[in-house]
């Protein structure tokens, strides 16, 4: 391992910006002769508009143009687009409404985007936006999942009949209701995943910019994908094709998945662009996050588990509605389905599983990936049968999971997922006896003096990362491979950039991917830089989310150094008159073996680029490889947390004593300073 | 339009400004000091914490207009030339901070807290007195620990 390689405790190569005020976050991005977009919102959760008048706005001062869902139309831009198809029991394709970037003759939810008024202050546009009189006809709002099923609710987009988008299963429903006949313990739990909003601290922008020289637009924008965006942007929302639209995400203030998705303010800010020829800036308010960022979660979920008299459980059914809010933002249609469904098996041995999903429209804020999408979903349901299901048989809640855990690998479970390799057993072990689950009884009786309740819970959960092999959610009906790129520059002094279709909004992608390169060429992180974020510099890319810059996008920057090593090694050989197979690469320098004649990794790169010691006919000149990588499984990190709690019956004030979480694996970035120690936080 | 001035890390300036600008977009539009950031606009995240007369102050929701004659201190002015505020080294040595978005705003209420309540704080004071920072990233973890290890570093 090179010092600054892959476990080292190293200093991260971004920070030193971001601790000085010199990041570069989109909002801090200002062009010449920049305005500044204010979107006007929908006050309703559901309407039909009769008429927009935006004559008195028009002419406030400053105001450089107006548009509506009119202007949109006219221009043939596209709408926004769910990226997943999903298929209901019978095989026909889920109904989705239309989802115009400006509202076409109806708004869905509070905060649709009814206009944009373009100013040379962003207070000249408020104050604008004031001035036009929008005349709604108010229908009924459905903002409850049961009342918008319900026979004879208001229609919220023709396209969907009875507001559901899809009625979509997975798993064997005879085996599962088999399972159930000859079970002898039943368990049935209702459960609410309560909706949230995902808050990333830099609230969404976007500076929108067209370049009519050379007719192109460029789009800065706070995105964890910049590459899907411009893909989206172009090839479906057509407002230019790739060629001509450059999307950058400089740095990115967190994103927890909000920022996958390709909205509507962000569509508007460069299509207006192009109308008004001068760059157009918009930056969200937190009010504005509230209403229009995809919201994450709400599902309301019946699930049953079947277990058998020796404890073991034999079937799970469980049936979801999932609200996915008044249109289907990108990737919405995946989260309830194919990111959640398969993940209900957890840490255990379930020989049978069916599980069905409603997905449903309602009049409230579009509902898409948040923070573990779908897969936290799936562990609040099992981890809470396996909690009431152990207590309603009187046994221990962990040895109820022990006796359900996967102990044998690979195991494909009946809802498509192949874990390939665990150790559930021992995780709840050390997490048991870091909590020091034993001393629990003893704690109990002392809060019990002291008139306060103690407990203490488990979540023993798995996820699928790495998203995704390309083919298997082809076939599930993603509309992108999941793959990733990268490209390795050697420069000739040996210095190296690494480009990469992940992105960080926060992860340190600049730090941990400049430790592979460390650990692989055996040269310093402070010789490596990461370029991310702009579609001009990077070929393609797939983005981050999913913990999928690690598994996926790591794994292709690994394949592109073997290309990097191969290489390097044949121009080794020509310096160093060996064999090409005699050459030994270690620690930063080749070496013939069982010589001491050796060259290090920097003088192999200059001799790359001079090419004197080859011909053109034996080696082309110069170090610079890429590599796409498409994973041939997911990865499944798995663990443990146990939180222990006591709580003041007379106030219910819940105090939380001691958390303790073990995940197993091996960090890339790790302290610099010991923790303050086990069962803290 | 109104002429507000004041001094801003160590240097005087002065602006016409219209009189609903409020300081963050005074440092932010009209100085291009954009490292302090604006998370909520409504006094809730601390991402725009500036020092307004060696005071914390969220610049979201003051009046750049009732600054005049001031003295202001952003993130960019906390560092002594190339040489790191104690603060800000705490906070990269102690991995305190992930996308960087809420930091400025942490190392000035930080260096704040420090100025009230001394160099030696515990880690129930620091999360009170950080009641006004919101971190989407951290889980605080690491802040509380910078926190702590740059009050300390600050009485050096």
């Amino acid at each position: 391992m090179s010092a600054t390689g892959i476990g080292a405790p190293v200093r991260r190569k971004e920070d030193f910006r971001f601790i000085t005020g010199k990041g570069n976050y989109t909002d801090d991005i200002n062009r010449p002769g920049q305005a500044h977009a204010f979107f006007l919102r929908s006050p309703h959760a559901h309407a039909t508009i009769k008429a927009i008048d935006t004559k008195a706005a028009a002419k406030m001062p400053g105001v450089v143009a107006i548009f509506t869902g009119e202007d949109i139309a006219a221009d043939k831009v596209g709408g926004l687009i769910c990226g997943w198809m999903i298929h209901n029991k019978d095989g026909s394709p889920m109904a989705a409404g239309a989802h115009p970037a400006l509202a076409q003759g109806k708004v869905r939810y509070v905060g649709d985007h009814v206009a944009v008024v373009i100013a040379d202050t962003l207070a000249q546009a408020r104050d604008a936006a004031e001035k036009i009189t929008v005349s709604y006809d108010v229908l009924p709002a459905v903002v409850d999942m049961n009342a918008a099923l319900k026979k004879g609710t208001v229609q919220i987009h023709e396209a969907a009949p009875g507001n559901r988008v899809y009625d979509w299963h997975l798993g064997d429903k005879a085996a599962a209701d088999a399972a159930f006949k000859t079970a002898k313990h039943v368990v049935k739990l209702d459960l609410a995943n309560n909706r949230l909003i995902p808050n990333a601290m830099e609230p969404r922008a976007a500076v929108g910019e067209y370049d009519a020289g050379n007719d192109a637009l460029t789009l800065h924008t706070t995105s964890q994908n910049p590459h899907v965006a411009r893909l989206v942007l172009s090839a479906f929302i057509g407002l230019a094709p790739e060629h001509k639209l450059r999307v950058i995400a400089p740095d990115v203030g967190g994103g927890f998945g909000s920022k996958i998705f390709i909205y509507a303010e962000e569509t508007v800010c460069v299509w207006a662009a192009r109308k008004v020829n001068r760059p157009v800036k918009w930056t969200a308010d937190r009010t504005e996050a509230f209403l229009a960022d995809a919201h994450g979660r709400d599902h309301l979920t019946h699930a049953e588990m079947a277990i058998d008299e020796a404890g073991k459980i034999t079937g799970l059914r469980v049936s979801t509605k999932a609200n996915l809010g008044a249109y289907l933002s990108t990737f919405s249609s995946s989260v309830p389905t194919y990111l959640y469904a398969p993940l209900l098996s957890g840490q255990y041995d379930i020989p049978a599983i069916y599980c069905e999903v409603e997905g449903v429209y309602t009049t409230t804020a579009p509902v898409d990936a948040y923070r573990g999408a779908g897969r936290p979903e799936a562990t609040f349901v099992i981890e809470r049968l396996m909690e009431v299901a152990a207590r309603q048989l009187g046994q221990d809640p962990a040895a109820f999971r022990k006796k359900n855990f996967v102990r044998k690998f690979p195991h494909q479970t009946p809802v498509i997922m192949c874990y390939d390799a665990g150790d559930y057993n021992a995780s709840l072990t050390k997490a048991m006896a870091l909590a020091d689950v034993k001393g629990l009884a003893k704690r109990k009786r002392e809060s019990a003096r002291n008139g306060k309740l103690r407990g203490l819970g488990y979540s023993a959960y798995i996820e699928a990362c790495g998203i995704a092999p390309s083919q298997a959610v082809g076939s599930l009906g993603a509309g992108v491979g999941l793959w990733e790129s990268a490209e390795v520059r050697v420069n000739p002094i040996g210095t190296v950039e690494i480009l990469t279709g992940s992105h960080s909004h926060g992860q340190g992608h600049e730090t941990t991917f400049a430790q592979l390169v460390s650990d692989r060429l055996g040269i310093p992180i402070d010789n490596v830089s990461v370029v991310h974020g702009d579609t001009d510099k990077v070929q393609f890319g797939m983005g981050t989310y999913g913990s999928r810059s690690g598994a996926v996008g790591m794994t292709a920057i690994a394949k592109a150094l073997d290309k990097i090593e191969a290489k390097a090694k044949k121009v080794a050989a020509y310096v160093l008159e060996a064999s090409e197979g005699d050459i030994d690469f270690k620690n930063g320098h080749f070496s013939v073996k069982g010589t001491d004649k050796t060259i290090d990794f920097g003088s192999v790169a200059l001799q790359a680029y001079i090419a004197h010691k080859f011909t053109g006919a034996q080696l082309e000149p110069g170090l610079k490889e890429g590599a796409f990588y498409d994973p041939t499984n997911f990865t499944f990190p798995a663990g443990v947390h146990i939180c222990e709690v006591e709580i003041d019956p007379d106030t219910g004030v819940t105090r939380v004593d001691r958390w303790t979480a073990v995940d197993p694996g091996k960090g890339i970035l790790m302290s610099r300073w010991p923790p303050w120690g086990p069962g803290r936080h | 339009m109104a002429t507000v001035t004041m001094t801003v890390n160590g240097k005087q300036v002065s602006a016409d400004v219209d009189p609903r600008t409020l300081l963050v977009q005074f440092l932010r539009e009209t100085l291009r000091l954009t490292g302090t950031h604006v998370g909520c606009d409504t006094s809730q995240c601390g991402a725009c914490v500036v020092h307004l007369d060696g005071r914390a102050v969220k610049s979201c929701t003051t009046l750049a207009l009732s600054c005049d004659g001031a003295t202001v201190t952003t993130i960019e002015g906390l560092a002594n030339g190339t040489t790191l505020h104690p603060m800000q080294e705490a906070f990269r040595d102690n991995h305190g901070l992930q996308c960087g978005f809420c930091t400025p705003g942490m190392i000035m209420s930080a260096v704040d807290i420090v100025n009230r309540k001394g160099h030696d704080l515990d880690e129930h004071t620091i999360r009170e007195e950080l009641e006004g920072n919101i971190c989407r990233c951290t889980g605080y973890h690491n802040i509380v620990k910078a926190v702590g290890a740059g009050a300390k570093a600050m009485a050096k």
